[in-house]
């Protein structure tokens, strides 16, 4: 045995427990509140374990939307992806609130080629060529997942928060930027426009650097899909939610898994 | 004479005047190598902490291109209870920021910016937020119209020094 091929076989047993669970994706801004018709705000928006340090992987920016308060579609600024993070600029002219969102929708597939394990990933149209004629044990599986954070010129509002229907979403009962620590904050889930019910809600705050436990929040929906959160301390906090389902657009998919993130920022009072 | 008495029931009756409030708002001396002054706002709430009135907002009015209203949001309360619903600047209310020292405020029963508040139970609230500097909130409780002369007060500990409170029936 060679030097690299222990060094290697260590790398893989070390990494194993972290594949396991999974990594976070994760968008977050500079700033949620402004109040100026002139400000602009940066974005994050990355893969790790740790929030919010990118130290894995950058997220990609071909899945983002931006939508203004007024509903039209907002290109970012100075889009740039490097090693662990990409990044962009929003000046933020309009009162209201933008949503920034990491939309993937797309298809996973795993299958054996001469005995070897293969995965692949990509858009419906594209799962014919993207697959090997000889492959076998093929399984494909659709995945529909929303990152997101908000950011709010002035009074919070606007039509950036319309659900449009399609995985889950969340609906503000309370506004996204409008959240300070000790007061309960509302929302509804959505899945496919239609209020998601007993689903697990996660919540987890940044700069799990400094602290030992996660401290993850838990709750779930009810039968109008709403949860409730009062976060104690003020910070970015990464709320998580996912279902699994056999709701799938091709017929080689059997199973869709659905899922929502979103960055909320809690003020103090 | 007779055109005139009616004239000197009126200012007879001028006694009874309005209800009114002294505020004094005290901003600290701060010995620190980078000062600027603070941004202060000063509204009163009831007791659902909605905003009855908007009292004083000292930012910097004359920045050009509206650069004053981006660090708003930095007085944090007031931003979220009235700030983001206002149109800045506000005739009456806001203005420059002030220099260390003592501030005194006077405002009347039924004239802007208080206006005309409900009897009931209200919270005067004080918050500074200073460029590179801390930010502080203060709160005074007070019943209106106060019954008699009533002197209410607050020490602030950071970015507010000592806030008084003079209302008189």
């Amino acid at each position: 045995m060679t030097h690299r091929f222990v060094r290697a076989a260590l790398a893989a047993a070390l990494l194993l427990p972290f594949a396991a669970q999974a990594h976070k994706m994760w968008i977050v801004p500079s700033a949620t509140v402004v109040s100026s018709d002139d400000a602009w705000v940066t974005v994050d928006a990355a893969i790790s374990n740790d929030l919010y340090y990118p130290d894995h992987f950058p997220a990609q920016l071909d899945q983002l939307t931006i939508t203004a308060p007024d509903g039209t579609a907002v290109k970012p600024e100075n889009p740039w992806t490097g090693k662990y993070r990409s990044a962009f600029d929003l000046p933020v002219p309009q009162a209201g609130t933008y949503r920034i969102a990491l939309v993937n929708q797309g298809l996973f597939a795993n299958y054996e080629v001469d005995g070897q394990k293969k995965r692949w990933r990509g858009k419906a149209d594209e799962l014919k060529a993207g697959i090997p004629a000889n492959a076998k044990n093929v399984q494909v599986s659709e995945m529909a997942s929303r990152v997101e954070t908000f950011v709010t010129q002035g009074k919070p509002g606007g039509d950036a928060l319309k659900p449009t229907g399609k995985g889950l979403e969340l609906v503000p009962v309370t506004q996204p930027n409008d959240l300070v620590t000790g007061e309960k904050a509302t929302f509804q889930l959505l899945l496919d426009g239609k209020p998601a019910s007993n689903l697990k809600v996660t919540a987890i705050a940044g700069a799990t650097r400094y602290r030992n436990a996660q401290g993850e929040q838990e709750t779930q929906t009810d039968k109008d899909g709403r949860f409730s959160f009062t976060f104690a301390n003020p910070g970015m906090y990464w709320v998580n939610a996912s279902s699994e389902d056999g709701k799938t657009s091709v017929k080689e998919a059997k199973q869709r898994r659905v899922a929502y993130t979103a960055t909320l920022e809690v003020l103090p009072q | 004479m007779r055109r005139m008495l009616p004239l000197a029931l009126c200012c007879l009756a001028a006694p009874v005047a309005a209800a009114d409030m002294n505020l004094t708002v005290e901003i600290p001396t701060l010995k620190v190598a980078e000062y600027h002054r603070p941004y202060v706002a000063v509204w009163i709430e009831r007791e659902d902490h909605s905003v009855a009135a908007n009292l004083a907002v000292w930012y910097d009015v004359k920045k050009a291109s509206g650069e004053g209203t981006k660090w708003l949001k930095d007085m944090r309360q007031w931003w979220r209870r009235s700030g983001r619903d206002q149109a800045m600047p506000i005739d009456g209310v806001s203005g420059a920021t002030r220099p260390a020292g003592q501030h005194q405020l006077r405002f009347t029963d039924g004239k802007a910016p208080l206006g005309t508040l409900a009897p009931g139970h209200y919270e005067l609230i004080v918050e500074a937020a200073r460029e590179v500097g801390g930010h502080e909130t203060q709160r005074i409780a007070f019943d209106w119209p106060a019954k008699a002369p009533t002197h209410l007060a607050a020490q602030g500990t950071d970015e507010l020094g000592q806030i008084t409170l003079d209302l008189n029936p």
